[in-house]
Parts: structure tokens; C-alpha cells; sequence
């Protein structure tokens, strides 16, 4: 094992996919002279040559759609969309087009794309840089949705995001990038569709995405200094969705917190939290309860956005208010 | 609007075999959507369609100028792309049934057919969405070098589109091997596109990305060609996109059963007087080119495929139900 940042995690994975496959190639918004808006791609464009590694103008929309038609005709594309917020200004690449082509053809091609964009909250960055949209991409069928939160994670599922024959999108949390953990040392790959129990327990499973997997671990110490022992599941892809361990992790502990940065009206939480009622409706001992930001966008304001997301504190307290 | 270019003379620049292909595939073009406008109005075509009668000149003209390993993105409006790039008429009007033995297996139609062994990467039912596609297309061919063109047709209502633009700019920018070719139909719908573009001449957007812009008599098949090739050679050549206007006419309404009331017959007729079919098959015949019986036998021949292509797709299954789940994932 060896311990690396988040972000240097990211710069492993492009880098062994890229020299391990010709046909992988990358581009976006200062991915190749400046080697990435958030430094992700140092030197790339002198390893691999700026016929792989191309600086895009900023136009979302393109830096998707290149890359559909690119996977059309053999190519293995990374798009970098920078910020997911961007998405908006991509969506009918996305939506209409890359999500569907493979459906609409009648299974005549493979769309074998992946595209980064960095999501989440906690860099102060206000409404337009801080959302966390991946519940959006759960409700358009087509598309993969990976939510990494740690060092080895992100690695290990870039990894499979870019060799799988699907579109991925692919959500990096700012609020990560500068995290360090132990990452294997070699050769490795994370299947998607597998979550992660990051911590054993047996009265209560919390379900927690990205950031708020940190989150979680804070509030499952403080506790078992109480008393309570918390299993803190990360799912670490939406789509696939590994329900076989989220179901099997609640019928073990009869209760289920799920915390995440959605918004929490349509939010990824409430996926989870019908997939309890549907499926082990009879195990629980009390109503699931959900965290997320409330209705609202972010503030610049630390003070306004610290308000809005979730902490270890709320976790904790609606631990208790379901175990009395 | 001044939509009346000159038809121009059979020129002998253009080899004849060549002038016999674009009328062969114009008329093919035409009677395939002939009869998938009577499959419609008779129930036989779920959803809605549109059809080109009218615009077979710029399907003809561009396709035959390309090669085997070029693509093509096509449109809502898209039969006569998918025909005149080598799809075979069994197939499509199964796509446009609905039916299992469709290029899609029922899952696309009209709007979404799509053959990547020929490459047609699909036509689309979002306007102006295929542009994006096509210039991915010709990155990926500029990236692996294998020489390939695209040729990305699109109407007049698309280039209103942010999707054109960032298309233009970043092919422009990076000189990718693709032609982008408007098919201004005049009408968007049923709003006259001077009534939805800023400039009369379409072709003048060029301008503002720094590559060639040709507006093209879109009812004259060879003067179509001519353009066609000589974009392609450039583009092909390493020089970058040239955009083409072809100013033509849709006969029919916007789709299939459409009236499109704010159109005049005069106008129509008027239209129909500089017919892209008749213009050729007139001047081929009155060359020598093509003699009246040469022409009978073709068409003859042409009656019988479109006969046993329908009673293909009309005798072939509908989907299995439990297919609605195949396809998403690989």
C-alpha cells in the first residue's frame, strides 16, 4: 500500500488506462497545456501527444457530443466536463443522445465513454460550483453513475469506468481532492455495482455518499462511544446499485439513516429508502429517515452553506431518534 | 426571399454513370417515401414520420460523393440520407413498423434509424443534435488517421442551434474531415426560417468560423455533387470543414399528414416546377445519357423491390415484449 491524494488517485488511473489502451483518449477545458483545471492531468499532453490529450473550448455541450461520436466510430473517450454544474449547459449530448444511442439503434454499438466532472459542497464555490446532481442521472436510463469518496476508491472505479462498454458518469467531490488514505500499490480495479461496508455494525445501517461517508464514520464514533453500533455502507456506485448488501445490511440492523449532498426532494437518499420499504419493510423496528440539503441552493457564505449541509451532529442525532 | 436559383445544364464535367447514379437514387429515394407516406396514412406506421419529397437532390448529391468508409448524421427528416448512404428498404420500412427485423428492432423508427456498418451514425429527433456527433466522428477519424469523412446534414431551423455553433468552432479550430450540409428547406417547421435567422444567407456563417461557406442550388443534384466533392476533397485533405447551403424545397408538410397551412399552392407548384427528378431524368434522357427504356426498366425495378420491402416488414413479427429490456446496457 502506498498513500496518495485523492486527486493524485485520479492522475493514476488516466494515466495506467491511457498507456494500458491506444484507443483511450481525454479531453475538456485546460486538460492538456495547463494539465487540468484541477490538476489532474500533469503532463499528459507530453506523454501521450495532443492528439490524445486536447484542450476544448469551453462549450459543454461539445465536450460531450465529441465524445459520442467519437465512441461511435472506436474510440474509448474521457470527457472532462470540470465542474457537474456544467452538465447543465451538456444536457442534450447527455440525455438525448449519449444515454440512448445504443438503446434507439437497437444494440448496434457500444458507447464506451467516461465523463469526469467534480461535484459536492464545502469549497465555498456558491450556487453554480457546489451541487451535487448525480440523483438526476439515476432517473435517465443509459447511464452509469459513480460516486467515489476515497483514495482507493476513485482509483480503482476510474479504472472500471473507463474500461466498462457503457457511458459512466463519473462524479468527483471536491471536498475530497486533497484527502490522503492508503491506495494499493499495482495493478488493481474496482467492479462497479459493488458497495463498501467502510465500518461493521448492528443496530443501525446509515447508507452515506461521498463527503458524507466521512460524515458518517465521525458520527459512528461518537456513537459507539454511546453505546450504538453503526454500519456505515457506501454504495459507491448509484447506478448500478448494489442493493444486495444495502437490504442485507438492514435486516441485520432492523433500522437505516441515509445521508446525502442531493437536494432532498427526488434526492439519491430517497432511492435507498424505497428500496427498505420494498424490500425489508418487516425488518425494520423503526421509519428510515433520510439527510440531505434541504430545498435550497448553496450560499457563498460559509455560515449559509455549513447551515444547509449535513453533519455528523444531525447523524448522530437522528441515530438516536430511531434507537430509543 | 429569393429562393430561385437557376437550374443549371447536365455539364460534362460530371461522368455519366455518375449523373445516372444520382437520378437512380433520387427516384429511389422518392418512392420509398411515397409509400411509407400512403403506410401512414393507412395505420401501418405507428408514431409520426417526415418525409424529404422534394429534397432528394442533397441526399443524392452529397452521399455519392463520399466513400465506403465515410459516415453520414442525419436528421428527423432523414430517409433520404439513410437511402442514398446504401440502406436497404426491407429493413427500413421494418424500422418504421416498429418490427423486429428493423435496422433497430423496432426501437428507433423513423426518427432513429441507424446502420453503423454503413455508416449512418443515426438520424435524430433532436434538431441540430447530430452536429455535435458528426464532429466527433471526424475527431475520431483525425485521431486514428484512417481517412474517413463525415458528412453531417442537418436543416435550417439547426443552425440556430448552440450545438451548431460549438460544432463549427471546434472543427474549424482543429480543422476536423467533416462537411457540415444545411438543408434550408425554407421552413422550420412552419416558420419561414428569415423569420428565425438574422442573415438571408445561411452560407455567410462560415464567415465567422474562418472555413469556406457555398450556397448551393439544393434542387440541382449535379451542382450539388460538384460542391459536395470538392468539400470533401478539402476536408479529406486535411484543410478542414466547408459548410453548404442547399436551398431546396419540401413538397409535403412538416410531417407526414401535415397540411402546413402558411405555405401558398403557388409556392408549391412553384417549387415543384424546378423538380430535382424531373430536371435530370429530362436532361439525361435528352443527352442520350439514358434512353425512355433504360428508365422504365429501372423504375420497373424499382416498383418490385419497394413491393416485396413492404410485404417484408408487413409480414415480419413485432418485438417480443420482454426486448423493451435488451439494448440499454451492454
Amino acid at each position: 500500500m502506498k498513500r496518495i491524494s485523492y486527486t493524485q488517485a485520479v492522475t493514476e488511473a488516466l494515466q495506467e488506462e491511457m498507456r494500458r489502451d491506444p484507443k483511450v483518449v481525454i479531453w475538456g477545458e485546460d486538460t492538456a497545456g495547463a494539465g487540468g483545471a484541477f490538476h489532474m492531468t500533469p503532463g499528459f499532453a507530453d506523454e501521450f501527444g495532443t492528439n490524445r490529450v486536447r484542450d476544448t473550448p469551453i462549450a459543454e455541450n461539445i465536450i460531450v457530443g465529441l465524445a459520442v461520436g467519437a465512441a461511435m466510430t472506436g474510440l474509448r473517450p474521457i470527457a472532462e466536463l470540470m465542474f457537474a454544474d456544467f452538465f447543465g449547459c451538456a444536457m442534450d449530448q447527455v440525455m438525448n443522445q449519449m444515454a440512448k444511442a445504443r438503446y434507439m439503434f437497437g444494440g448496434q454499438i457500444t458507447l464506451p465513454i467516461t465523463v469526469r466532472a467534480a461535484s459536492g459542497a464545502g469549497t465555498r464555490a456558491a450556487a453554480q460550483h457546489s451541487q451535487s446532481l448525480h440523483s438526476w442521472f439515476m432517473n435517465l436510463p443509459g447511464l452509469k453513475v459513480v460516486v467515489p469518496s476515497t483514495p482507493a476508491d476513485v482509483k480503482g472505479l476510474l479504472k472500471s469506468s473507463i474500461r466498462d462498454n457503457n457511458p459512466v458518469l463519473f462524479f468527483e467531490h471536491k471536498a475530497l481532492f486533497n484527502i490522503k488514505d492508503q491506495v494499493p500499490v499495482g495493478e488493481y480495479s474496482i467492479p462497479l455495482g459493488v458497495a463498501d461496508v467502510k465500518r461493521q455494525g448492528t443496530d443501525v445501517t446509515i447508507v452515506a455518499v461521498q463527503q458524507m461517508v466521512y460524515r458518517a464514520l465521525e458520527a459512528a464514533e461518537i456513537l459507539a462511544e454511546r453505546g450504538i453500533s453503526a454500519e456505515v455502507i457506501d454504495p459507491r456506485t448509484l447506478v448500478p446499485l448494489d442493493r444486495e448488501t444495502i437490504v442485507n445490511s438492514i435486516k441485520k440492523t432492523r433500522r437505516l439513516v441515509v445521508v446525502d449532498e442531493c437536494n432532498l426532494t427526488s434526492g439519491a437518499q430517497n432511492e435507498i429508502i424505497a428500496l427498505a420499504v420494498e424490500r425489508a419493510f418487516d425488518y425494520l423496528d423503526a421509519p428510515p429517515r433520510r439527510l440531505g440539503v434541504p430545498d435550497v441552493p448553496f450560499a457563498q457564505s460559509p455560515v449559509l452553506e455549513d447551515y444547509i449541509l449535513p453533519k455528523s451532529g444531525q447523524i448522530v442525532s437522528a441515530v438516536q431518534e430511531i434507537i430509543r | 426571399m429569393n429562393a430561385q436559383p437557376t437550374v443549371q445544364e447536365v455539364t460534362p464535367d460530371i461522368r455519366k454513370d455518375i449523373q445516372i447514379a444520382l437520378l437512380h437514387t433520387m427516384l429511389r429515394v422518392r418512392k420509398f417515401e411515397e409509400k411509407a407516406q400512403e403506410l401512414f396514412l393507412n395505420n401501418k406506421i405507428p408514431g409520426f414520420a417526415h418525409v424529404s419529397i422534394g429534397q432528394e437532390a442533397v441526399a443524392a448529391g452529397v452521399c455519392l460523393s463520399l466513400s465506403e468508409g465515410d459516415y453520414i448524421t442525419s436528421t428527423h427528416r432523414g430517409h433520404g440520407h439513410c437511402i442514398a448512404k446504401g440502406m436497404e428498404f426491407p429493413r427500413m420500412f421494418a424500422e418504421l413498423m416498429g418490427k423486429r427485423t428493423g435496422y433497430c428492432r423496432g426501437k428507433g423508427g423513423s426518427m432513429h434509424v441507424a446502420d453503423f456498418s454503413r455508416g449512418v451514425l443515426g438520424a435524430n429527433g433532436i434538431v441540430g443534435g447530430g452536429i455535435p456527433i458528426a464532429t466527433g466522428a471526424a475527431l475520431s477519424a483525425q485521431i486514428q488517421k484512417n481517412d474517413s469523412v463525415v458528412a453531417c446534414f442537418f436543416g435550417d431551423g439547426a443552425m440556430a442551434q448552440g450545438a451548431f455553433h460549438e460544432s463549427l468552432n471546434v472543427a474549424a479550430l482543429w480543422k476536423l474531415p467533416v462537411i457540415y450540409v444545411c438543408e434550408n428547406n425554407l421552413y422550420g417547421e412552419w416558420t419561414h426560417y428569415t423569420r428565425q435567422h438574422s442573415i438571408p444567407d445561411l452560407s455567410q456563417r462560415a464567415l465567422a468560423y474562418g472555413i469556406p461557406g457555398q450556397r448551393v442550388d439544393g434542387m440541382d443534384a449535379l451542382a450539388i455533387y460538384r460542391a459536395a466533392t470538392q468539400a470533401i476533397a478539402r476536408a479529406r485533405g486535411g484543410e478542414g470543414p466547408t459548410l453548404l447551403e442547399c436551398v431546396t424545397f419540401r413538397y409535403f408538410g412538416h410531417y407526414i399528414g401535415d397540411p402546413h397551412p402558411g405555405r401558398t399552392d403557388h409556392e408549391i407548384e412553384n417549387a415543384k416546377l424546378r423538380d430535382p427528378i424531373d430536371h435530370l431524368r429530362q436532361a439525361l434522357l435528352a443527352s442520350g445519357a439514358l434512353t425512355d427504356r433504360e428508365l422504365a426498366l429501372f423504375e420497373l425495378g424499382l416498383g418490385n423491390e419497394i413491393a416485396d420491402a413492404v410485404a417484408f416488414a408487413e409480414q415480419s413479427d413485432d418485438p417480443e415484449p420482454e426486448s423493451a429490456f435488451e439494448d440499454l446496457f451492454v
